[in-house]
């Protein structure tokens, strides 16, 4: 019983002193949250241009009758809104490059020699984090989505789909987690891994949906989308809000999206368990 | 030896030592050049997928567009490999004191300053543009309705203007980044760099109704990123067409914009350097 009190305390003290650390710099954050909306806003214009010019072609008497690959305009904001959201949750700032750091400067060996275990210290600095970064987000968040509420041509999806929508939010954060921390890992093999990182973060912002709904992608092509897991760190969420994805689809894609999960949290433990074998340290 | 220094010879040097520099580490300058190029692949890819669905972006069909994108990439991969390090040099010197060795020199701070390294590696961009270039204007020459024609004075006014669009972002750009002698930081003020060319990768009627509107007369007229691509790219990718072609007045606003955007650029860089108070060592 003591231990699990004290492995409690330690990890309430790891959370506790790095929501601490977060705070200190709210007002910066709240003003670059902001900003961070203003690629939208020309995303916007030329979503609304591109509307215009296929309702001129095909005759439309309004905007509101034009569909592209399903997507009515309104819907096309309404999406990059939501990812705005989803890659709040699955975006890992410097966590796979600072693993990498940590394994070449050394900086590893304390994890090793306290009853502290790097992926889950990792974790919870990381959720802490995110929840200091959703209580100053959510003003902006909440300002901009709601000056764009007439977006959301539907409003809000039922109760059960907006279940699923956080469900599936939960999981791409701890997804993006798992899947960069395993990048990191690699580096007890390679120690720089800014190459494949850089791989990644191209693929994952081509492939994950951060740019363009998904459904855009043509015949060939969005086999590979379903079989990557990227495509759950922006476009799921955002396309399960939008009631895109319903009824059996919604239950396998959130199955298959919790069989990554499992994947990555089992790859991540086993490198990490190889890569300590391996690791030698000297000197410090 | 003359009084002034050999402004020519002096920039030569500055190419050649960057030169020099990027072959050092042949490996880190390939990968740099695959890396900015593959970025620019995903933007053309974007494109590709919103054609395949969208029959143009306003009067801007497939190529005319990829004509626009090319300008594009010519304009930003300039400013990349010229000014865009020199920029973020330059608020590191003045946070680190190092401008005071850049002031004791004896040749103009702001050429210094603005010129002293050389990112060849962007110039990669410039590469893909040129490709992207030909395979649009191929089309557009062989088109079967209204097939393109290109004049020599389009193409020299559209370099003439490609030029004039690089130096409206580097006014914007080292104006930027000499108010970080005022701020002492400016980190927020690079996104917002970042923020506003954004603005100008758009062909300019996008922006309109309510809120496009009073945009594109603030990014034409007051900040006039929106002419740094469209007035070039509408040169060459459609000339004569009455109503959606290039518009003179616009084209000779922007020669006006860009002597007002360098005489501001320099003005406010001479404000900010008497201001400089060095750092303590």
């Amino acid at each position: 019983m003591d231990i699990v009190i004290g492995r409690a305390v330690t990890w309430w003290t790891i959370l506790r002193i790095a929501l601490e650390e977060r705070l200190v710099y709210r007002g910066d954050f709240a003003l670059g949250t902001l900003m961070r909306f203003l690629p939208i806003v020309t995303q916007v214009f030329l979503w609304f241009a591109i509307f215009q010019t296929a309702q001129a072609a095909r005759g439309e008497d309004s905007l509101n009758d034009v569909t592209l690959v399903g997507y009515r305009y309104q819907d096309f904001v309404a999406y990059y809104l939501l990812t705005m959201i989803s890659r709040a949750f699955s975006s890992m700032p410097g966590l796979a490059s600072g693993i990498a750091l940590q394994v070449r400067e050394g900086e590893i060996k304390k994890y090793l020699v306290q009853p502290v275990d790097l992926i889950g210290f990792l974790l919870l600095t990381r959720i802490a984090h995110k929840a200091v970064y959703y209580i100053v987000a959510a003003v902006p968040f909440a300002l901009v989505f709601f000056l764009c509420r007439g977006y959301f041509v539907s409003g809000w999806p039922p109760l059960g789909t907006f279940v699923c929508f956080v469900l599936s939010l939960v999981m791409s954060f701890l997804l993006g987690f798992f899947l960069e921390a395993a990048i990191g890992l690699v580096s007890f093999w390679f120690l720089e891994v800014s190459s494949l990182l850089f791989v990644y973060m191209l693929l994952n912002f081509f492939l994950s949906g951060h740019m363009f709904p998904l459904d855009i992608v043509p015949a060939p092509w969005d086999t590979l989308i379903d079989i990557l897991p990227l495509k759950y760190l922006a476009y799921f969420p955002a396309a399960v809000f939008l009631e895109k994805i319903e009824g059996p689809d919604l239950v396998w894609g959130l199955w298959v999206e919790a069989a990554w999960l499992a994947f990555f949290i089992v790859l991540a433990r086993f490198m990490y368990w190889r890569g300590v074998k391996r690791y030698s340290g000297f000197g410090g | 030896m003359s009084e002034h220094p050999s402004y020519l010879g002096v920039f030569r040097t500055f190419l050649r030592n960057s030169l020099v520099r990027e072959m050092t580490f042949r490996s880190n300058f390939i990968i740099q050049c695959i890396s900015s190029v593959s970025w620019t692949l995903m933007n053309v890819g974007f494109y590709l997928l919103i054609f395949s669905v969208a029959p143009g972006i306003k009067d801007w069909d497939k190529y005319e567009f990829f004509v626009f994108l090319a300008t594009t990439m010519f304009v930003n991969s300039i400013v990349q490999t010229f000014f865009m390090p020199n920029a973020q040099e330059f608020s590191e010197l003045i946070r680190r004191g190092g401008l005071d060795f850049a002031l004791l020199k004896p040749i103009d701070t702001q050429f210094l300053i603005s010129l002293q390294r050389t990112e060849w590696s962007s110039m990669s961009n410039f590469l893909a543009g040129a490709i992207l270039l030909g395979v649009s204007l191929y089309h557009l020459i062989g088109r079967e309705t209204d097939p393109l024609q290109v004049t020599p004075l389009m193409v020299i006014l559209y370099v003439f203007y490609i030029l004039c669009g690089v130096a409206i972002l580097y006014s914007l750009m080292i104006s930027l980044s000499a108010t970080s002698i005022w701020l002492g930081r400016n980190q927020t003020l690079y996104n917002f760099w970042f923020y506003i060319t954004n603005f100008s990768r758009y062909p300019m009627e996008i922006y309109q109704g309510t809120y496009g509107t009073p945009l594109r007369l603030l990014f034409t007229f007051v900040v006039p990123v929106l002419v740094v691509v469209n007035v070039p790219a509408r040169i060459l990718a459609k000339p004569f067409s009455p109503e959606t072609g290039i518009d003179w007045a616009l084209a000779g606003f922007a020669v006006v914009a860009t002597i007002g955007s360098l005489v501001a650029s320099r003005w406010i860089f001479r404000r900010a350097l008497l201001s400089y108070r060095s750092a303590s060592s």
